[in-house]
């Protein structure tokens, strides 16, 4: 099934099928940035605009590299900095930048809705949603399963536990989703502070309980607990969240012996995973996740571009 | 000059019936009642044929905010008063979350002046509870009751000292003043802009849980008990809160309590992808508390039934959905929504006039709402079945913020009547 989407805002519209038809098209990039080989030009000649209106250094670095490998015109624009400090509304940035006529356009915001918002203001370009408040990161969710499907094999019936801040996190909502959509099944751990409400209606198993939310599963992912939420807030204090839920070989002993371990970036070592866990080759996929975050953005923007430039040719004819 | 409407189906809410019938309009009151029209018409020297349409007595909305003073490009007195004309709202009852709030008697006057001159209906002013609504200090309860404030509340804000509020209460009830307070825990709803569940966390959107509202309704309730003010919820709009509203009545409290039409009419689903329209204080609940509300509005536990009329501007809805302002316009479509309950079967047509006009005018000590004789002749005439599309650029209001942009909507407002005089559609000399 081709992947029809104009922009990606999320994992919640796209087909199980389009999810594969990325990961599929993600796994050969990946191949040939393993072998050394050249990306191709599938975004030449177009021109890719990142907006942060957040800080960010891995995902905007890896956008930024997965556009050069395929030959867009990179640009990033220092939001956060600039305008919006002056009072510009998202509207009028939306407006700014159809003047300049982008062709792709990579959004950070901090607001849940942001990126959707902005969207349906901008014309005659694919919008890709690098995360928008509590609401969705999807390509951080493709790329864990890209990683997930290359490390286990498939992408289908395993058992995965998604541990920490879910309440707060953009990552653990695109996960769910996309991990429901590809049919396993999902645990999630955290204390009852950082559990999102009504949660149960998602379809997930949901643990206060490392140890025994982690038993048996094939995948371990860690979710970063935010420094500012830690002093009381949502959780009495670092060494005791650490001591209850951060990961260490103890607590993954319970998972299946093959189990991996995952995090989205950035650590904080010794807060939810133990250091030297993290850096253990045989469990830890960290760095895998990554290498293959540069694949999936690659196949994600080569996509739409490809939809992008059908849309541009079927408008051409009808006004010829 | 004497008017006659006949022809008409009259909706009488203090005697609970809807029959046939017409009404003699003199000196801005109702100088009779008839089950049909007299035989001689021309001594009359105005006669409608209400052409089988509903009668009734015009709608009083408690909780409209009239952006005078601080934002008139948001709403004036004169758009506010067009709209509430084209809704069948005969007075409407504002809101003193202005800028700045309506706490002193002098802002209290210059309000009641502009109404006076711009609206073509009624207009009664709420006044601030506490200076600046800034909840440390009462306002001069005595003055502004005395320059017309007929209720006294900090609207959306919620008093958290709760030695400020009982004062306040004490103080009111030396002077029979009725307070309105926004029902809702303040530490539990802060940041909040939308109800907790499966939704809002799909959305990503900092929620609130709807027992916010039960403990904001007890706390009240609990120093109502201890000073014996005379209370009324502005908005009760969760199943939670619903048994305590209920207790303190049984108790024989002299308490109150409305609720927004929308709230009766969308819940939380119907924000969708981020439609800012569909923001609201207290934001929209999950069905089974919709269902709850509109069960106890037609039981009664409920009394009144308003709009929050809360007027926003295009660029301050234009926003993320978090960084939006909350709040939707009502007046035009307070009734037409409101049938939406009568179509389906929840509500009668007394019963709905019953929260629509009579109860906010007794709760306000207002001789409107009743169609008797001797009652001032504030009258709406509405086709109960024609059906419409809104569309919000049609509206009086200046600004459009409505969530029922694009609904199928069926009852149309025909005719409005102020103290016997027309001022909906609008003669030529308003």
């Amino acid at each position: 099934m081709p992947f029809r989407q104009p922009h990606l805002l999320g994992i919640e519209p796209l087909h199980p099928q389009e999810i594969a038809t990325l990961l599929d098209l993600a796994d050969t990039y990946a191949e040939r940035n393993r072998k050394g080989l050249p990306g191709g030009d599938a975004l030449q000649g177009l021109t890719q605009v990142n907006m942060f209106f957040e800080p960010s250094t891995r995902t905007q670095s890896s956008f930024e590299l997965a556009g050069r490998k395929l030959g867009a015109d990179v640009m990033n624009m220092g939001v956060a900095a600039s305008s919006v400090k002056k009072g510009e509304t998202l509207i009028d940035t939306a407006l700014t930048l159809n003047a300049m006529r982008p062709d792709l356009l990579v959004v950070r915001h901090p607001q849940s809705g942001a990126v959707d918002l902005l969207s349906q203001k901008v014309q005659n370009c694919a919008v890709l949603n690098a995360g928008d408040g509590r609401h969705e990161h999807p390509t951080q969710a493709l790329l864990d399963a890209l990683t997930i499907r290359r490390a286990k094999g498939r992408l289908h019936r395993l058992s995965i536990a998604i541990c920490g801040d879910i309440a707060h996190s953009r990552v653990a909502r695109s996960n769910i989703l996309l991990l429901h959509k590809m049919e396993n099944r999902i645990r999630l751990v955290a204390p009852p502070t950082l559990m999102p409400p009504g949660i149960d209606a998602f379809g997930c198993e949901v643990f206060h309980d490392m140890e025994e939310g982690l038993k048996g599963v094939d995948v371990v992912m860690m979710l970063r607990l935010q420094k500012e939420r830690m002093d009381g807030g949502f959780v009495p204090s670092e060494r005791e969240y650490f001591h209850r839920y951060g990961l260490d070989a103890e607590k993954l002993a319970h998972a299946a012996p093959d189990a991996i371990v995952m995090h989205p970036g950035p650590m904080n070592r010794g807060v939810e995973i133990d250091g030297t866990l993290a850096d253990d080759i045989n469990r830890s996929v960290i760095q895998t996740q990554v290498e293959m975050g540069v694949a999936v953005r690659m196949a994600a923007m080569d996509l739409l571009a490809q939809n992008l430039r059908a849309a541009r040719g079927r408008a051409a004819l009808g006004e010829a | 000059m004497t008017t006659l409407i006949h022809n008409a189906v009259l909706i009488d809410p203090e005697a609970g019936t809807e029959s046939p019938g017409a009404l003699v309009l003199r000196d801005g009151v109702l100088a009779d009642v008839l089950p049909a029209a007299p035989e001689a018409l021309d001594r009359f020297a105005e006669v409608i044929d209400a052409q089988g349409r509903h009668l009734a007595p015009g709608l009083v909305d408690w909780g409209v905010k009239v952006s005078e003073p601080g934002e008139r490009h948001k709403e004036s007195f004169r758009t506010a008063g067009l709209a509430a004309a084209a809704g069948g709202v005969t007075t409407i009852v504002t809101r003193p979350d202005t800028h700045p709030a309506i706490d002193t008697p002098e802002i209290l006057e210059f309000v009641a002046r502009r109404a006076s001159q711009d609206s073509p209906v009624r207009v009664l002013p709420m006044a601030a509870l506490t200076k600046g609504r800034e909840g440390r200090e009462m306002t001069e309860i005595g003055f502004l009751q005395d320059a017309g404030a007929v209720a006294f509340t900090d609207a959306d804000r919620v008093t958290e000292d709760t030695r400020v509020l009982a004062r306040a209460l004490t103080y009111a009830r030396s002077l029979q003043a009725l307070v309105v307070t926004h029902v809702q825990d303040p530490g539990l709803s802060r940041g909040a802009v939308m109800t907790s569940g499966k939704f809002a966390s799909l959305r990503g959107l900092p929620a609130v849980s709807p027992m916010a509202e039960r403990l904001g309704l007890q706390r009240d309730l609990s120093l109502v008990e201890m000073t014996c003010a005379r209370f009324h919820a502005d908005q009760v709009t969760t199943a939670a809160a619903l048994p305590a509203l209920a207790q303190a009545k049984d108790r024989g409290l002299d308490v109150t309590a409305g609720v927004s039409v929308h709230h009766l009419t969308l819940n939380d689903f119907d924000v969708g992808d981020y439609r800012t329209f569909f923001k609201l204080v207290p934001p929209l609940r999950q069905e089974e508390d919709r269902e709850a509300a509109v069960e106890a509005l037609a039981s009664g536990l409920i009394d009144v039934l308003c709009s929050q009329h809360t007027p926003q501007d295009e660029e301050s809805k234009r926003l993320p959905f978090e960084a939006a302002a909350a709040g939707a316009v009502g007046l035009e479509t307070l009734l037409p929504a409101s049938l939406r309950l009568v179509h389906g079967g929840r509500l009668s047509l007394p019963q709905l006039f019953r929260a629509l006009s009579l109860n906010p005018s007794r709760r306000l000590g207002l001789p409107t709402g009743r169609l008797a004789k001797g009652a001032p002749a504030d009258l709406v005439l509405f086709d109960l079945h024609a059906p419409f599309v809104l569309d919000r650029w049609t509206m009086q209001s200046k600004s459009k913020n409505t969530p029922f942009d694009g609904a199928r909507l069926q009852g149309r407002v025909r005719g409005t009547w102020v103290a016997g005089r027309r001022v909906w559609p609008l003669p030529k000399d308003l």
